[in-house]
């Protein structure tokens, strides 16, 4: 039975939902998700993961949809590629979902197209920001993170508060496709408003020592360096950036951030900047903060580490986007949602949900335009820039 | 120059912690003949004794970390109780068929226990570097580095001037023979077990507190402990010492010079050399066969 007071409570508005609730009751209707819930980026995996979940259940309590409950069925892609491509292959053929969201690394996700042409499922890309997810002609795929060139230029409109201002920038980048692809982009963003460009240094996912790179890094003359990589590395580098002396300005792309920091700040001195999609020290100055405080209360409630918040909206995001393509279907089936999804337009926590055609004519790929926020992290606080 | 010494300094650091890794590895191996497979998980399982003694415990940080390696060591001893004794006979595909599920089973113990979200271990060294000259580095890395070699002087003091270091050695160069002698060679594989499982939980505790411990860590170590042992010859004891401080050089002069990207494959790199021109290792002396 609806509860419609619950509903409008939660905050969430797709009162539409509402109207087709209670109408059927044929069992839950199942999303498959994938995340690295161990390995390398496990961090950010696990606050997607627990985001998706909190909109199940907040979903759950206004009454499903369509009268049904949902159902998240959960597979770790361990951040490894191959890892992720069974996990989607298990989810799709013997839990028979049929939409999915995934994988946060670009990597992973471009592991598991392949597969979703296959076997003709749509899947929300909740993080991943390498450009040619969108680009390669892959109709099954709906993203709502932003892409790298997409955070690169809203970056750009946003030059103007820092001070000192960027003169010249050096790159620090996990060696796969999301670090590339944020190099590439930040490069071409900000190599047009003026700015020089310096080194570019890489690291493999698993590197933990990243000495070599910062005392390499130490020999540019550029006064900023944007480091591209998951949760725990940004915290070994910002930590190892002190031990090095980097003496320059760091800011994170991709919507991690490094919450350890927090608790264990770094010493008086070190601030670093964080290019995030949620900043949720401050739900009021969200697009719709009805939505964002309702989420992160219920992040709250859980106990959950609260920086998780930042990564944990993309899951929020997703499952809401699932369910309001499958209310539009009216039926859980994959073509029918993958159709509907064209037709999803509703409020998330990072703003507006809708998808604009990206790629070649007639296999065109979805992709929404989220916002973007900066965040200052000193001695354990945090300021929006 | 400073970018020179910066790299010095920091690939030393890192050579300490890989020798006692290698030490570890090697020693199980040129006693007992085994490949031990749970290496990089007894790392791992040291870094997480440490996280759990201090952060959740409370306990001292000095006593979690020998309380660390103290628990490594019962750990490799009940393996080598457990596993490896009731298939002394058995060959060595089987042993190291075992081995691979043993550290299968270790990980995934990790990750349910744990969760895969990695930790921080706050130590109560200052968060700010030492710095001499163009130089710097953190108190809590020198103290790795000066424990680490206090480990490697330590272990070398127990083989070379004890009577247990003695039934060791005896048992590396001929097991029936040592039996012979009296040696309870049962005894000294579960010593050698326990020391060299010891030997990578304390390179975990130590290391925990300096990058961040999660159930993958031993991963890239494990197969590292494997390129240090290589390159100092497989059970040969200060080649792996030598071994280890020639992959922490070659990884930050190679990261520094040549390029970031290839860092962790200049240590293959060199292993594929040193195979081709010394196939038994950097320090062993070449062996006759047949």
């Amino acid at each position: 039975m609806l509860n419609r007071r619950t509903a409008l409570l939660s905050g969430l508005a797709m009162p539409a939902l509402l109207r087709t609730a209670s109408a059927q009751s044929d069992g839950p209707i199942r999303i498959g998700m994938t995340q690295p819930l161990t390995g390398a980026v496990a961090a950010s995996g696990n606050y997607v993961a627990n985001g998706a979940k909190i909109a199940v259940e907040v979903l759950n309590r206004a009454g499903g949809v369509m009268g049904r409950p949902l159902e998240l069925i959960l597979e770790d892609n361990k951040s490894n590629p191959r890892e992720a491509v069974a996990a989607a292959e298990k989810l799709v053929l013997r839990d028979r979902v049929p939409v999915l969201i995934g994988a946060w690394s670009s990597t992973f996700t471009l592991s598991i197209m392949p597969k979703l042409l296959e076997y003709r499922v749509p899947m929300v890309v909740e993080t991943s920001s390498a450009e040619r997810i969108t680009t390669s002609g892959n109709p099954w795929v709906f993203r709502i993170a932003p892409t790298s060139a997409m955070e690169a230029a809203a970056f750009r409109e946003l030059l103007g508060k820092f001070d000192p201002p960027i003169r010249r920038i050096d790159f620090l980048s996990v060696n796969n496709d999301f670090g590339r692809g944020a190099t590439e982009k930040f490069s071409a963003a900000l190599g047009g408003a003026g700015i020089a460009i310096g080194r570019s240094e890489t690291m493999t996912p698993e590197a933990t020592d990243l000495s070599a790179q910062l005392t390499a890094l130490k020999q540019s003359d550029g006064d900023t360096v944007f480091l591209t990589t998951g949760v725990e590395q940004q915290t070994l580098m910002l930590r190892q950036a002190v031990e090095q002396r980097l003496g320059k300005r760091i800011v994170t792309t991709g919507g991690s951030f490094p919450d350890a920091l927090l608790a264990n700040p770094l010493p008086p001195g070190n601030a670093s900047f964080h290019i995030l999609f949620y900043a949720p020290w401050f739900p009021e100055r969200a697009p719709y903060p009805q939505i964002a405080e309702t989420y992160t209360a219920e992040w709250n409630r859980k106990g959950w580490e609260f920086a998780g918040l930042t990564e944990g909206f993309r899951g929020y995001d997703a499952v809401l986007t699932v369910a309001e393509a499958i209310r539009l279907a009216g039926r859980a089936e994959g073509e029918a949602i993958r159709e509907a999804l064209w037709r999803v337009d509703i409020h998330g926590v990072n703003g507006d949900i809708r998808f604009v055609k990206e790629g070649p004519a007639g296999r065109e790929s979805g992709q929404n335009r989220p916002n973007v926020s900066i965040i200052r992290l000193a001695e354990g606080r945090t300021s929006l820039l | 120059m400073d970018q020179a010494l910066q790299h010095l300094v920091n690939g030393t650091v890192l050579g300490g912690t890989y020798a006692l890794l290698g030490i570890g590895l090697t020693l199980i191996f040129g006693v007992m003949r085994v490949v031990n497979f749970t290496h990089g998980e007894l790392y791992a399982f040291g870094a997480y004794m440490v996280y759990a003694l201090v952060s959740l415990l409370g306990i001292n940080f000095y006593l979690s970390l020998l309380l660390a390696a103290l628990l490594g060591a019962a750990l490799g001893a009940a393996i080598e109780l457990l596993l490896l004794r009731p298939l002394r006979r058995a060959d060595i595909d089987s042993v190291m068929l075992v081995m691979i599920g043993a550290a299968l089973v270790l990980q995934n113990a990790e990750m349910w226990g744990w969760g895969g979200v990695a930790k921080l271990v706050p130590s109560p060294f200052a968060g700010t570097p030492l710095v001499v000259g163009p130089i710097s580095v953190m108190p809590l890395r020198i103290f790795v580095l000066l424990v680490a070699c206090a480990l490697l002087l330590g272990f070398w003091l127990l083989l070379d001037r004890t009577r247990a270091g003695t039934a060791m050695r005896a048992t590396f160069q001929d097991a029936e023979a040592a039996a012979l002698m009296g040696v309870r060679v049962g005894w000294v594989n579960t010593a050698t077990f326990a020391i060299g499982s010891g030997l990578a939980a304390a390179a975990g505790a130590l290391l925990g507190p300096v990058f961040m411990v999660s159930p993958t860590m031993g991963d890239l170590v494990g197969l590292k402990a494997f390129a240090i042992v290589i390159l100092g010859g497989l059970g040969n004891l200060p080649g792996a010492a030598i071994g280890g401080f020639a992959l922490g050089y070659i990884e930050e002069f190679g990261g520094g010079y040549v390029s970031t990207e290839y860092r962790d494959a200049f240590g293959f790199l060199l292993i594929i050399l040193v195979l081709a021109i010394r196939p038994q290792g950097l320090v062993a002396p070449r062996e006759r066969v047949g």
